[in-house]
């Protein structure tokens, strides 16, 4: 007797043209946030430093990775009518286990970020890669989506965390580099050729983050003509 | 289409390795996160006399902290009637080990002023001279403001302060932990008139008294309101305890 069961034709894993631009879309084409403007509200929070920037950035990562991989792993068997609810318990708990890694590993950074950490469960970008890439695809694929986005994500708020931190205090990762230092006021030799510099505290404000996000889009848009929308 | 039973079933069984999950990893980080915990706040205490500590304050260690702690401060719990609470009584209101340390500040805040434990730290500097470090806390615009101040042997003067907050604004309200300019100008305040008890005032526009006041921050006018009321009130809590020692 002839065997009909249908085999699954199983793909072989492999780096090709398709898989790089998995990684690639979404750090320019597709970007999260310049392109589709999702987790902007993390984006205006955390990026008052590099330094915040940066954990939040792994911490995102991290998280994107792992959630599309488990979905993906997953996707055969979560029931269609509790999907979501599926998703959000895989997303918080990654989210749990990277707060309390930085609570006992990186204690400072935990401290600052604080309820921003527990945000990412909300981040739109991580959620909306589970339900509309993970879904649908094989874990290997999910993940290498999961790290672009992140990625994608990530850079972004480096770029507005770098602006914000500069001009608003005039330091890259907490080292001083313009404007007065806390010790301006005994009036040292140092403060007097590094105190020109008057700091935009509007920059620290949540509001900059606003325009320096504006900024990127049109400048984003000015570069790569094909993202502006003719309609 | 799945079944309700099976729907169900993965929901327990995802639930319950998740729950399991989180449990070992919370078990396992626990004594690391208490650790942390502590450090993070004897570093606050220290940072108030961060002038006059040995080492340069921005570049301590955790071990370091651990150090000056273990050999040149003395931990002492107070009341408000300005007695020493012995270490079994304050454990007896279950602080573990029942020194200034293990007490935990937001729940005595809420407490009345007679069944108040105020922790009370002595750090004795190389040269002999000490220093009187008090535990103050209040509220900001968004939530909970607290800060330890230190006093010289005179019980008069500020030798400097730490403040930190649970939900300000940053470069706004959070300048009151962020801007190190800010937290300078407390050094040198006096706390007393004569012999009537008068605090440091946060004035809105520039302080107009060098000795009882110090500059607001534009933009932050309540939590710097905050900081004026949390140091009247904190300190005056002390302030029977301070009397005494001035004899």
């Amino acid at each position: 007797m002839a065997d009909v069961a249908v085999v699954e034709k199983k793909e072989a894993i492999k780096f090709g043209k398709k898989e790089r631009k998995l990684l690639t879309d979404p750090l320019d084409d597709n970007n999260p946030i310049t392109v589709q403007v999702l987790g902007i509200c993390s984006a205006l929070a955390v990026t008052t430093g590099l330094k915040n920037a940066t954990v939040m950035a792994v911490a995102v990562v991290f998280v994107c990775v792992f959630a599309n991989t488990i979905t993906s792993a997953l996707r055969k068997s979560i029931p269609k009518q509790v999907r979501m609810i599926v998703q959000l318990v895989i997303i918080a708990t990654l989210v749990t286990v990277v707060e309390l890694t930085l609570k006992a590993y990186a204690f400072e950074s935990y401290k600052q970020l604080s309820v921003f950490i527990g945000l990412i469960i909300t981040n739109c970008i991580v959620m909306g890669r589970l339900e509309a890439f993970a879904m649908a695809n094989r874990p290997y694929e999910s993940s290498l989506d999961g790290l672009g986005n992140g990625i994608g994500y990530g850079i972004i708020l480096l770029i507005v965390a770098f602006f914000r931190e500069f001009f608003g205090k005039g330091e890259i990762f907490g080292a001083k580099i313009i404007g007065a230092t806390p010790d301006y006021m005994i009036n040292t030799a140092e403060s007097a050729w590094l105190g020109w510099y008057q700091y935009n505290n509007l920059m620290v404000l949540f509001p900059s983050a606003m325009f320096v996000i504006a900024v990127l889009i049109w400048a984003h848009r000015a570069w790569n003509p094909k993202l502006v929308d003719v309609s | 289409m799945h079944s309700t039973a099976s729907v169900m079933r993965f929901v327990l069984i995802m639930t319950s390795i998740v729950a399991m999950l989180l449990a070992f990893l919370q078990n396992g980080l626990k004594s690391k996160h208490d650790t942390n915990e502590a450090i993070y706040s004897k570093k606050a205490t220290l940072g108030a006399i961060a002038n006059h500590l040995s080492i340069d304050y921005s570049q301590i260690s955790d071990e370091q902290v651990e150090e000056i702690f273990g050999s040149k401060i003395k931990q002492i719990v107070v009341n408000s009637d300005g007695e020493k609470v012995p270490e079994e009584k304050v454990e007896e209101k279950g602080y573990k080990g029942g020194l200034a340390e293990s007490v935990d500040l937001a729940k005595e805040h809420k407490k009345p002023l007679d069944e108040k434990l105020l922790p009370l730290y002595v750090f004795t500097k190389d040269d002999g001279k000490e220093y009187y470090i008090l535990n103050v806390r209040g509220k900001g615009l968004w939530d909970a403001i607290w800060g330890c101040v230190a006093l010289e042997d005179d019980f008069n003067t500020i030798a400097g302060v730490s403040y930190d907050h649970k939900a300000e604004t940053p470069g706004l309200g959070a300048e009151i932990k962020d801007n190190k300019a800010w937290v300078k100008q407390f050094i040198g305040k006096k706390i007393y008139d004569g012999d009537v008890f008068r605090s440091v005032y946060v004035r809105k526009g520039g302080a107009k008294d060098p000795v009882y006041e110090v500059d607001g921050i534009s933009g932050a006018t309540i939590t710097a309101d905050g900081v004026s009321k949390m140091l009247a009130k904190g300190i005056a809590e002390y302030e029977p305890y301070l009397k005494k020692l001035r004899g």
